[in-house]
This record gives C-alpha cells, sequence and structure tokens, in this order.
C-alpha cells in the first residue's frame, strides 16, 4: 500500500538528488587578491591579535617567514559581496527553485566545515570551484520538515605546476517548510505547580509541624538517638517510640547540586538544592535562599526560612547567613 | 550469600549463553517482543532449546512478566521464576538468584533477562513529578517538592560532597567518561562506535546536575539482553566456553535509600557495595590483584570512582588519581568497561555488562583483555546492589 503523499514524496527527492555531484561553478576567481587590509580589519573584528596576520618583521621570526592570512578567513575571499548569490542559471539555482517551488521557502545555514591545506600569502588569488555534493532525504526538525543540501567548493591557487588546492569549504543548508505555528498564539502557559509533598502515616507528624511553622525531627525516646527522615522506629535501638522535636533551623550545607537539565517549567531554572546538616545533627533537602546558586558552598551557615508556593505547598528552605 | 561466612555457591553455576537484540534509540517494536528476542538469542547462543529452559528472572521494573515470555518464546512449565527489586541493582542478583536455582536443583536452565524501551518510551532521566503515599512514594516525597526529581540530581548530591571531602576534581569524573568511550569507540554495538571523547570534550560538555555534565551520564537506550544460567556440570557439555560464577551476592547497607541514602554518617562511599564486596571476595578467595578486568555500574562516571574504594582497588579518596592517565583503559590498571559501559555501549540497566563480562572470560571481546582468569561485575549503584565475580574455572 503506498499513500500518494509518500509517492509525491520519492518523486520530488528523485528530482532534487539528480543534482548530487552537479558542479556549480568552475575556476572563478575571486574579487580580490589575499590582502593586508582585508586581514587587519578581519583580525580586529575577530580580536585575533597574532602578530603574524599583520606584522611582516614579527611574521618574520616564524615558521611561515612572511605574513599569511588567517585560515578561518578563507571564505572571504570567495564570497561575491552583498549582491552575489547564486546565479539563477546555475545548478543550485535550479535545485533551490525546485524547493521554493514545492513549498521548502525558508532557508537556514546549519553547518560550515572547512579544511586548510596551507596558509594563504598575500597577493595570492584564489579560484574556487562549487559542486553540489548531498541533497539528504526529508527530515524533520525544530523549526520544520525539509532537505540538508551540502555544497563543497574547493579552493586553489594557479601554481607552478597547475592549480593547488589551498582549502576546501562544506557549507549545508535546510531548505524547509516551518512547523505550522498555531492559529492563536498560545496564552502564556500557566505556570505549573511544584510537584507536591507525599504524606502518610508516618510522616504525617512532619508536615503537621510545617503547616505550625515548625521543623520537626524524631527523637527515639529510648536512645535518644534523633533521626531523619521520618520512620516508625529506631535504626539505632529499634525502639517504636519517639517524640518530635523541633530544629532551631539552624545548620551548615553538607552537600548541594544545582539542576539545570531537564527544564522544569515549575522552578526557576538553574536553582540550587542544599542538603543541609542541622546543628542537631540530623540532615534535610532544601532549597539555598539568598545566595546565586553558583555561590554555595559546603560548609556554608544556613538559617530555615519556610517559603509557601501555592496555597497546599509549604516547604522548609535554607537561606545563607551573612551573604547578600 | 552472607556477610559473616563464604557461602556455597562458588562453582556451583556458570553462564552458558548471552544474547542481545540491537541497541537504538527507537526499537520500533513491543518491550516483550524485545525480551523474547534476546531469550532466544541467549538460548542459541548456549545450544539449549526453549523447552529446557524451567526458570526465568527480570526485574520488577520490567514489564514482561515471566509467563508472557514463557509464553511467546516456545518455554512450558516453569518451576522457578523471580523478580528482582531496585532498579539496575537488580542486574546481577538475576544471575545470582538462577545460580542458587540451578546449585539447589530447584531449576535446571534459567535465562534472566531485562528488556525495555527506555529511550522511546519510559524515560528515567525526565523527571519524578508525582508519587503515591506508599512508603517509597514518601521516600522519593522529601526531595520532589525541592526540585530534587531526577538520579542525576540523586548522584550529583553524592558526587559534589565526594569532590570537597577527598579535595578533587570533575576530571576525574571525566577519565571515567573518557575510557568507556574509548572502548565503546571499537565496539560495532556501542552507540558511540567511532566516537571517543577527550577529557576536555567532557569538560566542556553542558552541565545537567552541577557538579556532573551530559559526559557522566548514561544514555537511554531500547534493547533488551537476557543471560542463560545451568550449572557448572552442566555448562562443560554445551556449545561455549561457560562463565564460570565463583561469587554472587546482594547487598543492602544501614540506613538504604533509592538513591538518595543522604541521612548516614558519610556519603563518599556506596555502603550497599561494599556489602556486596565483602560477599564476592569472602566466597570467591579472591583479593583485587587477581581480577583482570571489571565491569563497573556506570549510570553516572562518580559512582564508578567509589566501586574501585569499595571493592579496594585503591584507598579511600585514592580513585581520581587511580583512573587518571587511562587506569581504567585497555592496558591501564584496571581495564572496566572494556564494552564502552552504559555511556559508550547502552543503558541495559547493567544486564550488558554482565555479557561483557562473559564474552571476557570467553576470550571474544572486541577489547579482550590478555589472561583474564576473574572478571568482576556490579550492578546499580546507590540503591540495594549486586556483583558477580566471573572466572574461567
Amino acid at each position: 500500500m503506498t499513500d500518494p503523499i509518500s509517492q509525491d514524496k520519492a518523486a520530488f527527492l528523485a528530482v532534487v538528488k539528480k543534482y548530487e555531484g552537479m558542479h556549480d561553478v568552475s575556476g572563478v576567481l575571486a574579487l580580490d587578491p589575499v590582502n593586508g587590509p582585508m586581514i587587519r580589519h578581519w583580525a580586529e573584528a575577530m580580536g585575533d591579535t597574532n602578530p603574524v596576520y599583520t606584522d611582516p618583521e614579527a611574521a618574520a621570526r616564524t615558521h611561515f617567514g612572511e605574513v599569511v592570512a588567517p585560515a578561518a578567513m578563507l571564505q572571504v575571499w570567495i564570497m561575491r559581496g552583498m549582491q552575489g548569490g547564486a546565479p539563477a542559471n546555475s545548478a543550485t539555482g535550479e535545485l533551490y527553485k525546485h524547493f521554493t517551488d514545492n513549498g521548502f521557502g525558508s532557508v537556514v545555514a546549519t553547518n560550515c566545515e572547512q579544511e586548510y591545506v596551507r596558509p594563504l600569502r598575500l597577493g595570492e588569488l584564489v579560484q574556487y570551484d562549487q559542486l553540489i555534493e548531498t541533497v539528504s532525504e526529508e527530515k524533520t526538525t525544530g523549526l520544520g520538515t525539509g532537505h540538508f543540501i551540502t555544497t563543497l567548493t574547493n579552493i586553489y591557487v594557479d601554481g607552478e605546476s597547475g592549480r593547488e588546492l589551498v582549502g576546501t569549504h562544506r557549507f549545508r543548508i535546510l531548505r524547509y517548510t516551518p512547523h505550522k505555528k498555531k492559529a492563536k498564539a498560545a496564552p502564556p502557559a500557566e505556570r505549573p505547580l511544584r510537584p507536591r509533598k507525599v504524606v502518610n502515616k508516618d510522616n504525617q507528624a512532619f508536615w503537621d509541624g510545617v503547616a505550625a511553622g515548625k521543623l520537626l525531627f524524631q527523637k527515639c525516646l529510648d536512645c535518644a538517638t534523633p533521626r531523619f527522615p521520618f520512620a516508625p522506629g529506631c535504626n539505632k535501638c529499634a525502639s517504636l517510640e519517639w517524640d518530635p522535636v523541633e530544629s532551631t533551623g539552624k545548620g551548615v550545607v553538607y552537600s548541594h547540586v544545582t539542576m539545570h537539565y531537564p527544564k522544569f517549567p515549575a522552578f526557576d531554572m538553574p536553582y540550587a538544592v542544599g542538603l543541609i546538616e542541622l546543628e542537631e545533627g540530623v540532615r534535610m533537602l532544601g532549597n539555598v535562599l539568598g545566595v546565586a546558586h553558583d555561590r554555595v558552598r559546603i560548609g556554608m551557615p544556613v538559617e530555615l526560612e519556610f517559603v509557601t508556593h501555592d496555597a497546599e505547598l509549604t516547604v522548609p528552605a535554607f537561606r545563607a547567613v551573612g551573604e547578600n | 550469600m552472607s556477610l559473616k561466612h563464604a557461602d556455597n555457591l562458588r562453582g556451583k553455576a556458570a553462564i552458558a549463553g548471552i544474547g542481545a537484540t540491537e541497541f537504538s534509540k527507537e526499537s520500533g517494536r513491543s518491550e516483550l517482543r524485545l525480551a523474547v528476542e534476546a531469550v532466544g538469542a541467549a538460548l542459541d547462543d548456549a545450544g539449549i532449546a526453549p523447552s529446557e529452559v524451567d526458570g526465568l528472572v527480570s526485574f520488577t521494573m520490567d514489564t514482561n512478566p515471566e509467563i508472557a515470555v514463557a509464553a511467546a518464546a516456545g518455554i512450558g512449565d516453569l518451576t522457578f521464576f523471580s523478580r528482582i527489586h531496585y532498579g539496575g541493582g537488580a542486574a546481577c542478583a538475576t544471575v545470582a538468584q538462577a545460580a542458587m536455582a540451578v546449585a539447589t536443583g530447584v531449576a535446571d536452565v534459567v535465562v534472566c533477562y531485562r528488556a525495555f524501551n527506555e529511550r522511546s518510551g519510559r524515560r528515567f532521566g525526565s523527571g519524578v513529578l508525582q508519587r503515591d503515599p506508599t512508603v517509597e512514594g514518601v521516600g522519593l516525597g522529601w526531595n520532589m517538592p525541592h526540585g530534587l526529581l531526577t538520579p542525576a540530581s540523586w548522584v550529583a548530591m553524592f558526587a559534589q560532597r565526594y569532590l570537597h571531602v577527598y579535595g578533587a576534581t570533575t576530571e576525574a569524573f571525566g577519565h571515567v567518561a573518557v575510557a568507556d568511550r574509548k572502548h565503546a569507540a571499537n565496539n560495532p554495538k556501542a552507540y558511540f562506535h567511532g566516537k571517543p571523547i577527550t577529557l576536555e570534550d567532557h569538560q566542556n560538555s553542558r552541565w545537567i546536575v552541577e557538579p556532573m555534565r551530559l559526559l557522566d551520564c548514561c544514555q537511554e537506550t531500547d534493547g533488551a539482553q537476557a543471560i542463560v544460567v545451568v550449572s557448572a556440570e552442566r555448562a562443560k557439555d554445551l556449545k561455549q566456553k561457560p562463565a564460570i560464577i565463583n561469587a554472587a551476592a546482594q547487598g543492602a547497607g544501614r540506613l538504604q535509600d533509592q538513591m538518595t541514602s543522604f541521612y548516614r554518617d558519610e556519603m563518599t562511599g556506596l555502603a550497599e557495595m561494599g556489602v556486596v564486596a565483602k560477599q564476592l571476595w569472602q566466597t570467591s578467595g579472591l583479593t583485587p590483584d587477581d581480577i583482570q578486568t571489571a565491569v563497573l555500574y556506570d549510570h553516572f562516571t562518580p559512582f564508578v570512582l567509589m566501586q574501585l574504594e569499595e571493592f579496594g582497588f585503591c584507598g579511600r579518596g585514592e580513585a581520581p588519581a587511580f583512573v587518571a592517565n587511562g587506569g581504567l583503559e585497555l592496558g591501564g590498571k584496571l581495564p572496566t568497561n572494556t564494552h564502552g559501559g552504559q555511556l559508550g555501549e547502552a543503558y541495559l540497566h547493567g544486564m550488558n555488562g554482565i555479557a561483557e563480562g562473559v564474552r571476557q572470560i570467553r576470550g571474544s571481546s572486541v577489547n579482550q583483555v590478555e589472561n583474564v582468569h576473574n572478571v568482576l561485575v556490579t550492578a546499580g549503584t546507590g540503591v540495594p546492589t549486586s556483583g558477580l565475580v566471573l572466572g574461567v574455572e
């Protein structure tokens, strides 16, 4: 069973795939020879202060022996200026028309890979050939659905024994149909609530304490060992008898993390979660307040601050002491 | 298995077959289908007919009941079936329980399996946002309202403490990742075949949960792995060179939690793996010097460091130096995760690591270590866990 849509897609792919390997242009000369002023402007714009690009004396002391162009300028020498672009009668011009005619009207550059065979020197006039290397099958990306097109430009200079390859430039674009926008811009998503606390008979007393503005841990009535999280019995002596004890809420950061990924819409990413060792000797988790997530440190003193996130959720958090 | 004395399991059972599906990001088929394919492949590898299988073991997290796997895999009556809890901590325990079953005559041929679409289906890393008020739900409930929601976040809390106490840097984690990916680069079955990374790549990868980066985290994988366990006696007459189970152990530590044992005295070790280590050394009669290669569970790199210390391959706090300079790579002090681990080959909840342990015993690993006599394999870290010592005899 072949549906008409996939038949159309196959036919289109067959047409555009024919362009793979086609030469677009050959032996096109650069508009300008490799020259000092363009190098200087480029290096300044890039913040590249290496004197081998601009200072003949300094360059003479390097293994290049003379001023060379920055390798990454390779594409600069073959650009056709503001009015350039693929002429309509070229292979790429024709190929692009197939895409625009078939609904792939949007374009975005996705990759550029270059190989540098040897440095270019002042006065050299490059020339280049360009071919269409590959046309991908239909792909769907975050932007939309379309095809990747990779062109390969080989860059030469005339040498004593014919053309000498100095570099290659692979450029990939996506010709695509953007994802359909929703008819009406969605209203800003209402922020989801934080994950809920989980309460049962074993830890009810803790959350009752939070509701009363108290941070509680347990203390064994037989061996006096403090404990947290809440459990019905003592790990030290197996006693089931315990009392709730209110913590002063003072402690230090015992460990901490900063959450970056995945993005949880209920939280402001990134955010710090601390494991706090309270002065009574038990540890508890809480967000660390009053200090940037990347300034939280182990050993940092903190004190309790209850934070109410919504009508049903108040949780202990810990504010860094002495931080501004 | 006991902490007080060596147990009687040494040398009684063997792994006679291993089988897996391809490891992918979207299998395109059901988890049950994956399980059945892997079970069939493992039985083929062993040269055992499905009709001879009388035991099946898996994880409580597996969605494929033993009876459904049996029904679709040509397996008849079952006398032993068991599913083990605590996520990836179950991996080596499936083999441990299968070994106990065949050693005691409760079953003759037991297949252990784990199958999931963990990338295209339920992704463990996407976060725990809601739980019912069960005991385990309440356990997770201490973390959730503060936004400590992912396995990476729970491990990162230990990792931060470890770095602080021992004055180490995240490069120690990076060396684990580099070793895994170097081995995976040479493994055609690995997702990251042909894609090694450098320490610089590790350091430049983005934060997931600080102090852990993307390249500290294992993959998400669709796939299945199965392992066939029979008596050591029976294994001698089968198709493959047997991987003898010289010790197998489960372990949970005092005040154990599931990934969030934040409330113990120390957070710089893995007490549960210490329980496993003690038993494995005791029953096998071996020491770390007797191990030529290891498969250490690596859902996240920091816990590989702590395992090296729990097993005594190095002292406390010495793992960062142990893993530096290729310590875990082929030719290093302890070639580890020679299949590429769960960072490099696939995340199969530790079961693919058992298969690599078997290949090292057979001499058929793509990254074969020379003169392998004993291989250590471990299961999920941060949870109640398990381990195996496999040997050539």
